[in-house]
């Protein structure tokens, strides 16, 4: 790259020696890709779930998971997101959802102190055999079985996600059948409330 | 798309018993200047609307002297009544019949009935770039409206205000694929600011309220409403808001105290400053701070393509057009700056090229209304959300004068500069090789013979990059052109829009023979509607910016950019168009001059040189720095 150079052109002042290539301008961003969590508060309208998915899509941003319900206030809706990405494209996704007309806040809780919880159902096959090895690992984790079969159990987990993520690693081995989880919701420790702002 | 498949005696006035079925009713000839009393009452109340700034005095349909009951159709004109928008683009079909059978009892609405809903777009946006209100176009369900989305698209790239209105199909029937059915609002959602579906007709007044407040406010934007037809139909009794509640969209209009503070730190210390201007001193209208600043610190003015004329040219500290097409002088000096004051821009690809090489000195102070601006494309210094003109209202005050002394040698090599980028052997005498038309020339002519106060609105390719160069500019909003979008076919349309918006200002649209060819039905809305749009064709029977990239980057492979055009002169004559051509450089003047002296539309076709480029010419994924020039030859005599 041939910079025009303006200590060679004589100018004014000097930024940088003539010797030197300048230096290159860095792109947003340090590219160091995480899990974020953004919370964001919404107007209860029709649409306002494709409003934000469209959005997210069309800015190549990848939502891993999403949970969307109505809040205490019946007009506002709250929906929790979470994605990968370094610091800047987050904030460039949340930015972005702000410009939505019916999104009221958006929130990076990711650094924030947080209770995390996801719920997941396992559907497992299990019989007289190993139903008690599986009952065992259920209870480590403190998950509740919610239905029983001859040849099945259903598990159900509550937990972050890492947490949830190890228990279904351990039950993988036994089989499993079928397997849904809510996607993360998340909530602020402490009085603050994320939608003390949009409170009208 | 004027077809429909409801049967006769459906009118909102035919469902009431005010009028008597099959009893005449009042013919209103709509058409201006067709020597009626009605329309010369029309034309009238008109001239009585443009005088009147402020928002009108409702007149309620019993004062207007009809007995029939007030539909959604009434509300929608109402409300744009209210809004000072006094203009509308559109065509009428099926769904839309209850607003057009309407329109007439609203003859301060001035509807212009366009060829093709793409042109009722562009001309809605052309109107709001030249009088920064928001423009309104009109179409109907189906076709109509996804004819419409180019132009919603356009406008949402260049943050243009504008409220498109669609018809839908009765609210039983949506989702039912019926006549003329698509989900509009599904297609528009992620080219609009917001869109809306309206299916109450008492919920059209403040949906209104809200679009063109949504449209205009904090950055512009397209704002789509999607009408059914029985909200149209129906009984309204909702009145007008004065105010809107819109909890999710408080733009910030102040720069944060701390921030502008910061930036004028930065100022003080800077030794080499750029300010970048661009759309966003147009839109908040701080063309006068921005003079007042480049002043007071004594910095050169760069300018992106939706920026021109936000400076008078001429003045001594505009620098000229940066970019992929701009100057190399002003490319040189972005890169060789340690201050960037980017002002209302965006950091465009077509404006930064590769990033990690652009503008390696220099520190940038960034002001934009959009928070998601900031940060965007590269990394910045100083952020600023603001309103450009309220930020440099506080900034100014808070900057040291720099005498023009001081800067004497940084200005001085900046015009050296200057007069190396700016020598072509052929400009100014208008011959490009072996005497060819230069196409610079030409659109150097037009804007002197306008005394540079005309509006000039560029199609897109060569003739955008050639118009945004040479025609020099003065008056804000006097360059219009399509920059984010890059929508071939805009030029006359929207110039159709700037002229009724303007109709104080000559208009020219300077145009290629492709874009032309892509909306050329239109110049029959010129005639018929009397817009007085001068048509300066640049005809090298080429696709031009197409040919320009194969030659350079593809090696001369010319697939399809040869182009075969109609018989132009006689094509506007076909239309009642007087047509011009001029094809030596002693024929331009005088081509120009009688297309100005024509009442009404004209077109100029300038039979340019075919393989002329527009340089320099910034290859893509290359930097400021890389720029192609012209090769140049000397001349042949």
């Amino acid at each position: 790259m041939s910079a025009i150079d303006p200590a060679a052109a004589g100018s004014a002042s000097r930024p940088a020696p003539a010797h030197t290539a300048p230096p290159a301008r860095p792109l947003p961003g340090d590219g160091r890709s995480h899990r974020h969590v953004l919370v964001a508060i919404v107007l209860n309208r029709p649409g306002v779930l494709n409003r934000v998915a469209s959005l997210m899509r069309a800015r190549n941003f990848n939502i891993e998971t999403l949970a969307v319900s109505h809040t205490d206030q019946p007009e506002v809706s709250r929906m929790t997101l979470t994605l990968q990405g370094d610091d800047v494209a987050v904030e460039q996704a949340a930015k972005q959802l702000y410009r939505l007309i019916d999104v009221l806040k958006v929130q990076d809780v990711t650094s924030d102190p947080i209770v995390e919880h996801e719920i997941a159902l396992i559907k497992i096959h299990a019989s007289d055999r190993n139903r008690g090895e599986v009952l065992t690992i259920a209870e480590m984790y403190k998950a509740k079985v919610v239905d029983l079969a001859a040849e099945s159990l259903i598990v159900e987990a509550t937990g972050t996600e890492t947490e949830v993520d190890a228990l279904i690693a351990l039950l993988r081995g036994f089989g499993i059948k079928e397997l849904v989880r809510s996607g993360t919701v998340v909530m602020s420790r402490g009085t603050g409330s994320i939608e003390e702002a949009v409170k009208r | 798309m004027a077809t429909t498949k409801d049967g006769p005696g459906r009118s909102p006035t035919a469902m009431t018993d005010q009028i008597a079925p099959g009893e005449q009713r009042e013919r209103i000839n709509h058409m201006p200047g067709a020597g009626t009393e009605r329309a010369e009452a029309i034309s009238a109340g008109r001239r009585e609307m443009l005088a009147d700034t402020r928002r009108l005095q409702l007149k309620s349909l019993a004062e207007r002297g009809l007995k029939r009951p007030r539909i959604g159709a009434d509300a929608v004109c109402e409300a744009l009544l209210r809004q000072g928008a006094d203009v509308v683009f559109g065509f009428p079909g099926g769904v839309l019949l209850p607003l057009y059978d309407v329109l007439g009892d609203y003859p301060e609405l001035r509807h212009i009935l366009v060829r093709h809903e793409q042109g009722a777009a562009h001309a809605a946006d052309g109107f709001a770039r030249a009088t920064g209100k928001a423009g309104v176009c009109l179409a109907t369900s189906g076709p109509g409206a996804t004819n419409l989305v180019t132009g919603i698209g356009n406008a949402m790239l260049d943050s243009v205000p504008m409220v498109a209105i669609t018809g839908n199909v009765v609210s039983s029937l949506l989702g039912k694929d019926a006549f003329q059915e698509i989900d509009i609002t599904g297609i528009t959602l992620p080219c609009t600011k917001h869109n809306y579906l309206v299916r109450d007709p008492n919920e059209i007044p403040r949906i209104f309220a809200e679009a063109f407040h949504i449209a205009q406010t904090g950055r512009p934007g397209p704002v789509h409403i999607d009408l059914t037809k029985d909200a149209l139909m129906g009984a309204c009794t909702a009145e007008h808001p004065d105010k809107v509640d819109l909890p999710g969209f408080k733009p910030n209009f102040e720069g944060h105290p701390r921030q502008v503070k910061l930036a004028a730190q930065e100022i003080a210390r800077a030794k080499r400053p750029v300010i970048l201007a661009g759309h966003g001193v147009l839109i908040s209208e701080a063309t006068a701070e921005l003079m007042e600043l480049a002043e007071k610190a004594q910095i050169p003015v760069a300018h992106t393509l939706l920026g021109v004329s936000a400076i008078d040219e001429a003045n001594p500290l505009s620098l000229g057009w940066v970019g992929m097409h701009g100057w190399k002088h002003v490319n040189k000096a972005v890169q060789s700056a340690d201050l960037l004051i980017a002002l209302g821009m965006r950091f465009d690809d077509r404006v930064t090229g590769h990033v990690p090489t652009f503008a390696p000195y220099a520190r940038i102070v960034h002001v934009d209304i959009d928070p998601a601006e900031i940060g965007k494309n590269v990394a910045v210094e100083v952020p600023i959300v603001g309103d450009v003109k309220r930020v440099l209202q506080a900034l100014i005050p808070l900057v040291e004068p720099v005498s023009a002394e001081t800067r004497k040698e940084y200005f001085d090599e900046l015009a050296e500069w200057r007069r190396e980028s700016e020598k072509a052997p052929w400009h100014g005498s208008g011959a490009w090789r072996n005497g060819q038309l230069s196409a610079d020339f030409v659109v150097e002519r037009i804007g002197a013979a306008s005394d540079h106060d005309a509006t000039i609105v560029a199609d897109v390719g060569q003739n955008q990059m050639w118009a945004a160069r040479y025609a020099g500019f003065k008056r804000p909003n006097s360059h219009i052109s399509s920059g984010g979008l890059g929508t071939m076919g805009y030029g006359l349309p929207a110039a159709m829009g700037a002229a009724v918006g303007r109709p104080d200002k000559e208009t020219w649209a300077i145009v290629g023979d492709g874009g032309l060819q892509m909306t050329s039905q239109e110049m029959m809305t010129l005639v018929q509607d009397r817009i007085p749009v001068k048509i300066a064709l640049l005809n090298n029977h080429k696709l031009g910016m197409i040919r320009q990239w194969q030659e350079l980057v593809y090696a001369g492979n010319y697939h399809s950019s040869n182009l075969l055009g109609p018989d132009w002169c006689k094509l506007a004559e076909a239309y009642g168009i007087p047509g011009f051509q001029a094809s030596t450089p002693d024929e331009v003047d005088a081509a120009i001059a009688s297309a100005q002296a024509v009442d009404g539309p004209a077109l100029v076709e300038f039979i340019i040189a075919a393989e002329q480029n527009v340089f320099p010419m910034m290859p893509a994924g290359k930097g400021l720095s890389d720029l192609l020039e012209e090769q140049f030859e000397e001349p042949k005599q």
